[in-house]
């Protein structure tokens, strides 16, 4: 499991003071997403952007490899699904996910 | 103090293709899924920029950014639900007083107090009317999700009239909430302040502009974010961005400006849809019968021939 940043309230700074900005980036929201997440088909996208400035979750960055296109993080969609009912071409749909891809084998498997 | 108009005289819009790219509220904060206050939340820090000081009223966007980590990537105060307004005074007042020592450099920074309906519309508002009549140059950002979701759903003066929430449920005598929503931007605008503004996350780029508008303006400045909650008001997460799109084009929430006293209509409505199609995605609403909506109908009507009039009162040119 990746260091998420979480720590007991005894090791608190003084006055409940945050020390690092954004540290909340290291928070895993993924794991609340359960069973589906979103495919962009590339070949449909227009390269609009909508995914990207309407994510609450902000799940959604510019691609620095292929210009124009976005790049979505699993780490934190929390699958709400506004980028696929919002999207002007439904480039975007649901792709199903199994607990094992997102956690590793399941105890016992 | 230049007024409103000569502060905007230069102003450069923010387009679709010059979106800012910076990120001053940072990814893996813990709001609800299809959340869309922290979408204008967002909206509004990314208009702001980095060059903020951000004051949090008790509230469901202070719960999200705070706990244990923090999603704010620039100076940020948590303060009690009364007095977001009060703080945002003393901060820019400490401040204009350490620049004027000497102390610390003017950065240019703004102030910028965010809070929910709660805290704008029932307890923070003898502090919000105070500051706005001291004239301090700060924003105010109020994020509507009518009602404290953050506590359980209970009913607000911000509440529309007919919503379920758990303090005031639906039966046999009541219908929900029983009085209209408090009309908190009229309140702000009769201030006399430079700027006020209401705006929805639906049309993001129309948010960004208004909430840079109002950091550009000398003075405070109100800005009255319609933000849809999808958990409280039992509606499907993806609906969100739809519900705040659909709540505009009904007229029940339209999208004004108010610059130096003059009522500007941001976006006419010129087919309205029916308010029945805003209120039949809600659960929150679906106990309502026709005579209900009939009612809310004909007051959204009403209360939109008075914003006309308004516009054409103090803006003829328009």
């Amino acid at each position: 499991m990746a260091d998420e940043g979480l720590f007991p309230w005894k090791d608190l700074p003084l006055g409940c003071a945050g020390t690092e900005p954004g540290s909340s980036r290291r928070f895993n929201t993924g794991d609340w997403r359960s069973r589906r997440y979103p495919v962009t088909d590339r070949e449909v996208c227009i390269k609009c952007g909508l995914c990207w400035i309407i994510c609450p979750d902000m799940a959604y960055s510019p691609d620095p490899e292929a210009e124009g296109y976005y790049t979505w993080d699993s780490y934190y969609c929390k699958g709400c699904g506004i980028c696929l009912e919002e999207c002007p071409k439904d480039a975007i749909s649901w792709k199903e996910e199994k607990e094992e891809d997102k956690y590793g084998p399941a105890c016992g498997a | 103090m230049i007024s409103a108009a000569e502060a905007l005289q230069d102003f450069k819009k923010i387009t679709p293709k010059t979106i800012p790219l910076v990120e001053p509220f940072s990814k893996g904060h813990r709001a609800c899924q299809g959340c869309g206050e922290v979408l204008a939340l967002r909206l509004a820090a990314k208009a702001v920029g980095m060059d903020m000081i951000a004051v949090s009223a008790t509230g469901c966007m202070e719960i999200i950014s705070s706990s244990y980590q923090t999603a704010w990537e620039t100076p940020w105060i948590h303060v009690a639900f009364e007095n977001a307004a009060a703080v945002a005074s003393g901060v820019e007042a400490g401040r204009k007083a350490l620049i004027r020592k000497g102390r610390i450099k003017d950065n240019g920074s703004k102030i910028v107090a965010f809070a929910g309906d709660g805290a704008t519309a029932d307890i923070g508002l003898q502090a919000l009317s105070g500051a706005l009549e001291r004239g301090h140059d700060f924003t105010y950002i109020c994020l509507d999700n009518e009602a404290y979701m953050n506590t359980g759903i209970q009913r607000s003066s911000s509440t529309p009239f007919g919503a379920m929430t758990t303090t005031s449920p639906p039966g046999k005598i009541s219908k929900g909430q029983m009085t209209w929503k408090k009309n908190m931007p009229m309140i702000a605008a009769a201030h006399n302040i430079p700027y006020v503004a209401t705006a929805s996350p639906a049309w993001h780029v129309d948010l960004m502009n208004k909430v840079k508008k109002a950091v550009t303006i000398p003075g405070p400045a109100y800005i009255h974010i319609y933000s849809p909650c999808p958990t409280g008001w039992r509606c499907p997460p993806e609906t969100s961005i739809e519900t705040a799109r659909k709540v505009v084009q009904s007229k029940v929430f339209p999208l004004f400006e108010v610059i130096d006293g003059q009522f500007i209509l941001t976006r006419d409505i010129k087919k309205p849809i029916p308010v029945e199609e805003y209120l039949k995605t809600q659960r929150r609403f679906s106990h309502l019968g026709p005579e209900d909506i009939a009612y809310i109908q004909k007051r959204v009507d009403a209360d939109w021939d008075r914003l006309l009039k308004l516009v054409q009162a103090t803006n003829p040119e328009a």
